[in-house]
């Protein structure tokens, strides 16, 4: 049985100038045991669809279901139970700013009827497992970001979840933090086989810890499947868009191709582990005697492999550009053309 | 012209402007606390939105707010003959104060609570809160600084009108301060009592800052 899975989900907010669609039609299932990720340009409806998960946001048509249970069809107090196994921290970490540490952590134990001195001393289990342990007596302002997400972390995994939603958890962090949040995001998923939902904007994110992601643009998914998948054969704009400026926000080349070469045609490539030992590339040109611009390189990881990914400006001459392409292809690489411009 | 009456007199003077301000800040957040309350809940961006019940509420602090307290002091005189038994003196100038301050109470502590951030309140959404956890261990606990600061200035106003309702024999300092100072021309004894009342609002508006400063953890 799926961890959560949604039906047919839309939702409409009424607001003074007429409706608006946030979400239309959604449909996901998200296995037990998963990370999940769910992505977008900001608007895209990715922040109402994961409170609709939890029943935040009601919505307007459709189903949620955790384990099997519907929430839609839970009296106000059930739900209340429902969500103490569905955990959520983010972008703000929204910790209480008027109690330590460790209050903040024993917070939702005490909200669910477990005694003060009891979900003290389990809080402090916690906070030795998000490494914090000698904070516990600071308060929230003067901890650092990376910090307080850690801290939200450990209040997260309080109340004993089976799921984990984490909104923009890594957005208002330096991409270090964000690199280590990750890991304790990992880490809490192998160890306590927690199921993660991750909202993002970021494809980094997704690409560093997701198994399986969603694209969502105007409140509709348009492209769903395991991470390695999209990376390697995006077939939306949507996905294309979101692999393209994919760390450019970290790594902006001010110097733009130089365009020796008259190409008419782009392609994007993508090596996968065995491909990256052979100099395809040099080989390929040795082979066909034309050369090729290469526009982009890179190097990433996805899902723990390495992939490497290459923006090629192809020759004039169409039999090679199509010689050429054949010969990516038997060397076992995803060839796919590329309309938009690279920059 | 000073004599050891008139010492015994200021002194109780203070005690009975203590005694009302005092009881009445007291009465006035026991009732202005959960108006307030259900003023943050019922709005629609509360927790627990109720149009109508906001709107309602609404209407009847303004409209209470909007009544000058000596007019409210005068109206209530048979509502206070009924509650406490007589019209005058210290403990009957408590109804009025109470009835006039709560509405203003309920409005500092609305403003108080709606300060609390909408995401902390949403987190404890999501960890199953009820309504009353969200209340008394969110937003009256996050609120704090901002509420004892309220407090303060309440206190402040209350004790302004304490002395006001001097004029219809309240006693107190302001009771004096008119009696002496004002109908028989002893100026000296309307400057004492003067400076007596700044000197308490002195103390009392420091001591409450010093509260709100003690209890504040986000500032550091």
């Amino acid at each position: 049985m799926a961890a959560i899975e949604v039906r047919n989900l839309s939702k409409t907010f009424l607001q003074k100038d007429g409706k608006v669609e946030a979400l239309k039609n959604i449909n996901l299932c998200i296995e037990a045991g998963d990370i999940f990720g769910i992505i977008g340009m900001s608007g895209a409806g990715k922040s109402t669809l994961v409170r609709c998960l939890n029943y935040l946001e009601r919505p307007t048509e459709g189903q949620v279901l955790i384990h099997g249970v519907e929430l839609g069809g839970l009296s106000e107090k059930e739900l209340r139970k429902e969500r103490s196994k569905i955990s959520m921290i983010f972008q703000h970490f929204n910790l209480l700013m008027q109690k330590n540490v460790l209050d903040n952590i024993a917070f939702p134990l005490i909200v669910n009827g477990t005694k003060k001195k009891e979900a003290r001393e389990q809080a402090r289990k916690l906070l030795e497992t998000v490494g914090l342990g000698e904070k516990e007596n600071s308060y929230p302002a003067q901890l650092s970001g990376g910090q307080k997400q850690r801290v939200a972390i450990a209040r997260a995994l309080a109340s004993n979840p089976d799921i984990l939603l984490c909104d923009e958890a890594t957005s208002a962090l330096d991409p270090q933090t964000t690199a280590s949040i990750l890991e304790l995001l990992q880490e809490i998923n192998e160890k306590l086989g927690i199921t993660i939902v991750i909202i993002t904007h970021q494809m980094a994110v997704v690409r560093e810890i997701c198994k399986n992601v969603a694209i969502v643009e105007d409140g509709e998914i348009v492209e769903e499947g395991a991470v390695e998948e999209i990376f390697a054969h995006p077939k939306t704009d949507a996905a294309k868009a979101l692999l393209y400026n994919d760390g450019s926000e970290e790594n902006v080349s001010p110097i733009k191709p130089v365009e020796l070469l008259h190409e008419t045609e782009k392609i994007r490539i993508v090596f996968s582990e065995n491909s990256a030992f052979e100099p395809v590339i040099a080989n390929m040109i040795l082979q066909l005697h034309t050369p090729v611009n290469i526009l982009k390189a890179d190097t990433k990881n996805v899902g723990g492999i390495a992939k490497g990914e290459m923006i090629l400006g192809l020759p004039e001459n169409k039999e090679i550009r199509n010689a050429m392409k054949q010969y990516l292809r038997d060397k076992g690489l995803a060839v796919e053309e590329v309309v938009n411009n690279v920059e | 012209m000073w004599s050891k009456e008139v010492t015994q007199m200021i002194i109780t003077g203070i005690g009975e402007t203590l005694y009302m301000s005092i009881f009445a800040t007291l009465f006035a957040y026991i009732i202005g606390i959960p108006m307030g309350i259900i003023l943050t809940m019922t709005d629609k961006n509360g927790i627990s939105p109720k149009p109508a019940v906001y709107s309602i509420l609404d209407f009847i602090v303004n409209l209470i707010r909007s009544i000058p307290f000596l007019i409210g002091l005068m109206v209530l005189i048979p509502v206070t003959r009924f509650l406490v038994g007589k019209s005058y003196g210290p403990t009957a100038a408590i109804v009025p104060l109470v009835f006039c301050a709560a509405p203003f109470v309920a409005r500092l502590v609305e403003t108080s609570l709606k300060e609390v951030d909408a995401g902390v309140v949403e987190a404890a959404k999501s960890m199953g809160a009820s309504n009353f956890s969200i209340i008394t261990r969110v937003l009256l606990v996050e609120a704090r600084t901002s509420l004892v600061a309220g407090a303060t200035t309440a206190f402040g106003t209350i004790f302004g009108y304490a002395s006001m309702a001097g004029v219809v024999g309240a006693g107190g300092l302001g009771d004096i301060a008119i009696r002496y100072g004002y109908y028989r021309y002893q100026a000296d004894i309307m400057l004492v009592c003067l400076i007596l009342l700044i000197l308490l609002v002195q103390i009392f508006q420091a001591t409450g800052m010093k509260i709100t400063k003690v209890l504040d953890k986000r500032a550091h």
